[in-house]
């Protein structure tokens, strides 16, 4: 049994005098499991009408360290805020002394749930600045669109698993964790790791697709969808669940546009606005798939649009494996003085550069050391201005605005996330709400807080 | 209004004080030196060159262009030696080496794409009603790699993004984020922010809005009376930055703790890191380490 305290007007949390001095306005529980009862008893027993509850950031509801402050009245939620900011690492600041290479291993680690998307979206707008769009191989295009729609599905299925879990659900839970993994499994064949990839890199990708990897992922499809058609069944007609979500946490188009809101928020409301049709990139304008959209402008409307997309997704990803085999490489920019010179091959000890390529520059040629030398610890350079590509990530508009001074490094890198943005709707989507649709509200939101704090 | 003033020379900082007069005539009345019967451009590579990267008196370099007139690139500052090299230890013969940093120059019209529509559009949305006018609150405008960057006087920002969002013929109903970006060689606008906008009904046409403020008095005009959307992203720059916005309806820290000490994402303020040794030699922090920037 965990410790349970309640203090006369003391704040065992407070850090300073003038918190102190808050708390003493009125009187502060702490809890930390234990006997809800007394505690609850304790606290009607004073007869004080309004309190402020603390929600987070360690709960098991909140959707990772988010910090939900919640003024009651009852179980009416009369006011909410969110606090963020328990995992900042200071990402945007640790990319300015990196090269822009290697920024790609920075923001891969925001939003953990679509790295994918992180690195698309910083090397678009490096590429952008570079003025090398147009010279992007197809092949590496194809295979960046394949590795994102196969991480939105990831992402969705993440969303509906932990959403499902936060109501109590932990079938839903297990289900859309089993079919994540085959995502993430492939994911570990093709870049060697399942999640933090640096995999989509300014002028491509790393490298190919390893031998058998598109047999994998045609093999896995069906499988996948099968899985999310298994919870589809357990979820969209169940009356629980609607009993939960219909009309919780709803914002119309008008609040959705005032508050930024993108994704599937915004298209729960009918509205199609989705960043692949409208700004097309990496080549989505040739791939054939509906922006889903539903009219209820809740939570559930969010489920079904994000069940919607993981089947138009994986579409997507069909007519990718079509193109691949059709598409021979390079997977890289032709561009040497971009491209990092390293072939990766795998070897009787791991990972490593290739034997061929190692031969060439430690025996054949000292250009080729140099060069390699050079390009890897200095990095290339970028000519200076800003850019900003916005992609369609699965929680909606995330794009990143990236300055450059000439120089090896980023200037400056800022992303703007959406899970970031979305949030700010926490007060509308809750406040008059009940306490238990707060839950609810913030799972359909879907905020990962390595995005949102970066 | 606040001619922006790129340079570090002392010129540009007189030509601040009167900036109808240097707007005017192009840069004449902000010549110092007796060599008034120049040539009025110059390639601007050849004149950094001979300055040193400073730009010249007679060139202002971040006014709004005259019709007709190639505008220069704006220096934002200078490289030393031949590969940048932060322990200064160029041996390569050229360690003395000094070039310009060059950002994109003023456009000129036509910009092309739908810049000269929002342009026009900004420019009659803001002549009727309010008494901001276009040639007050639009500084320059850059379109560079497709991108359209209107930028705009601080007091003229709450005018101009009321404009952005409600005029039939712009329609920018989406702020999507604030981003803050810190020059602290530019003398009198180190702090900017930058605004991202989004039109939907006008086919996702896109505009950037830049922003500077000084860097001893950071104020800048809220917009989330505009475009709630911002109320995060400001306190965001601000956390990061140190840039007030004023009229924001609680202006606090979002990331760093309340009670932090500094601006994390300013260029002053360091990354931090401890050195660490591996296999008996010691790897320094990040931001000691050699650097080629």
């Amino acid at each position: 049994m965990t410790e349970q305290t309640t203090h006369e007007t003391e704040d065992i949390f407070a850090t300073s005098e003038s918190d102190r001095d808050d708390a003493a306005e009125g009187r502060v529980f702490t809890a930390s499991g234990g006997d809800w009862e007394s505690l609850a008893e304790e606290a009607a027993s004073i007869g004080e009408d309004r309190i402020v509850v603390n929600m987070g950031p360690q709960h098991p509801s909140t959707h990772g360290v988010l910090r939900l402050i919640l003024e009651l009245d009852g179980e009416t939620v009369t006011e909410a805020r969110a606090g963020i900011g328990y995992l900042h690492t200071g990402i945007e600041k640790n990319m300015e002394f990196r090269t822009w290479t290697q920024g790609v291993t920075f923001c891969t680690r925001m939003d953990y749930l679509m790295p994918i998307f992180n690195e698309t979206a910083f090397c678009l707008s490096t590429e952008k600045l570079l003025g090398i769009t147009d010279r992007i191989p197809e092949r590496a295009s194809i295979i960046r669109v394949m590795m994102m729609e196969l991480n939105r599905v990831g992402s969705h299925l993440v969303a509906l698993a932990t959403g499902g879990m936060e109501m109590g659900a932990t079938t839903v839970m297990t289900i859309g964790f089993r079919e994540r993994e085959r995502i993430l499994s492939i994911f570990e064949m093709i870049t060697g790791l399942r999640m933090n990839h640096a995999y989509v890199r300014p002028g491509g990708v790393v490298q190919d697709l390893p031998p058998g990897a598109i047999d994998k992922v045609r093999d896995a499809i069906p499988q996948i969808r099968r899985g999310i058609h298994e919870l589809e069944l357990l979820l969209v007609e169940n009356p629980i669940l609607k009993g939960r979500t219909v009309d919780v946490g709803y914002v119309d188009l008008t609040g959705c546009i005032a508050l930024g809101l993108t994704g599937p928020i915004l298209r729960s409301t009918g509205f199609p606005l989705d960043v692949r049709k409208s700004e097309p990139y990496c080549g989505y304008e040739t791939y054939d798939f509906e922006v889903q959209t539903a009219n209820t402008s809740d939570a559930y409307g969010r489920l079904l649009v994000r069940f919607a997309e993981m089947y138009e997704s994986l579409k997507i990803v069909e007519q990718t494996i079509d193109r691949l085999q059709s598409t021979p490489g390079p997977v890289m920019i032709e561009d040497k003085k971009i491209a990092w010179p390293a072939q990766l091959s795998l070897g009787g000890d791991g990972m490593g550069n290739s034997l061929d390529h190692i031969r060439e520059i430690m025996g054949d040629s000292m250009e080729s050391l140099i060069h390699h030398f050079k390009l890897v610890t200095e990095g290339f350079r970028v000519p200076p201005g800003q850019a900003y590509v916005p992609i369609e990530s699965p929680k909606g508009e995330l794009g990143a605005h990236v300055v450059s001074d000439g120089g090896t490094r980023p200037y400056r890198a800022h992303f703007r996330d959406p899970s970031f943005n979305n949030l700010q709707a926490v007060a509308a989507m809750c406040e008059g709400g009940m306490i238990a649709d707060v839950i609810v509200a913030v799972a359909s939101i879907d905020p990962v807080m390595g995005g949102v704090d970066r | 209004m606040t001619p922006p003033s790129e340079g570090t020379s002392g010129a540009s900082g007189s030509a601040s004080g009167e900036p109808e007069a240097a707007r005017s005539d192009n840069g004449e009345k902000a010549e110092v030196t007796p060599a008034a019967d120049k040539p009025e451009q110059k390639v601007s590579t050849t004149a950094a060159q001979e300055t040193g990267g400073a730009p010249t008196a007679a060139e202002p370099p971040n006014l709004p262009a005259e019709p007709g007139t190639a505008p220069e690139p704006v220096v934002i500052g200078e490289r030393q030696g031949m590969f940048g090299s932060s322990l200064g230890n160029d041996t390569s013969g050229y360690g003395g080496l000094e070039s310009p940093i060059l950002f994109p120059a003023a456009a000129v019209r036509p910009y092309g794409s739908y810049f000269d529509e929002v342009a026009d559009a900004l420019e009659r949305g803001l002549g009727d009603g309010d008494d901001t006018t276009y040639g007050d609150a639009v500084q320059r405008v850059v379109v560079d790699r497709g991108e359209l960057t209107l930028h705009v006087a601080r007091e003229a920002l709450p005018a101009v993004a009321r404009a952005l969002r409600d005029d039939p013929a712009l329609r920018f109903e989406v702020c999507t984020g604030v981003s803050g970006v810190h020059y602290p060689q530019e003398a009198g606008r180190e702090l900017h922010a930058v605004y991202h906008l989004l039109s939907i009904t006008h086919g996702s046409r896109r505009i950037r809005l830049e922003v500077s403020c000084p860097d001893d008095d950071r104020h800048i005009p809220s917009i989330v009376a505009t475009y709630p959307s911002a109320d995060w992203h400001e306190r965001e720059t601000w956390d990061m930055f140190g840039i007030e916005f004023d009229g924001h309806p609680s202006l606090t820290r979002i990331l760093m703790p309340d009670d932090w000490p500094g601006h994390p994402q300013r260029k002053d303020y360091p990354l931090g890191g401890i050195p660490v040794e591996y296999k008996g030699a010691t790897v320094p922090p990040p931001d000691q380490r050699r650097s080629y920037s």
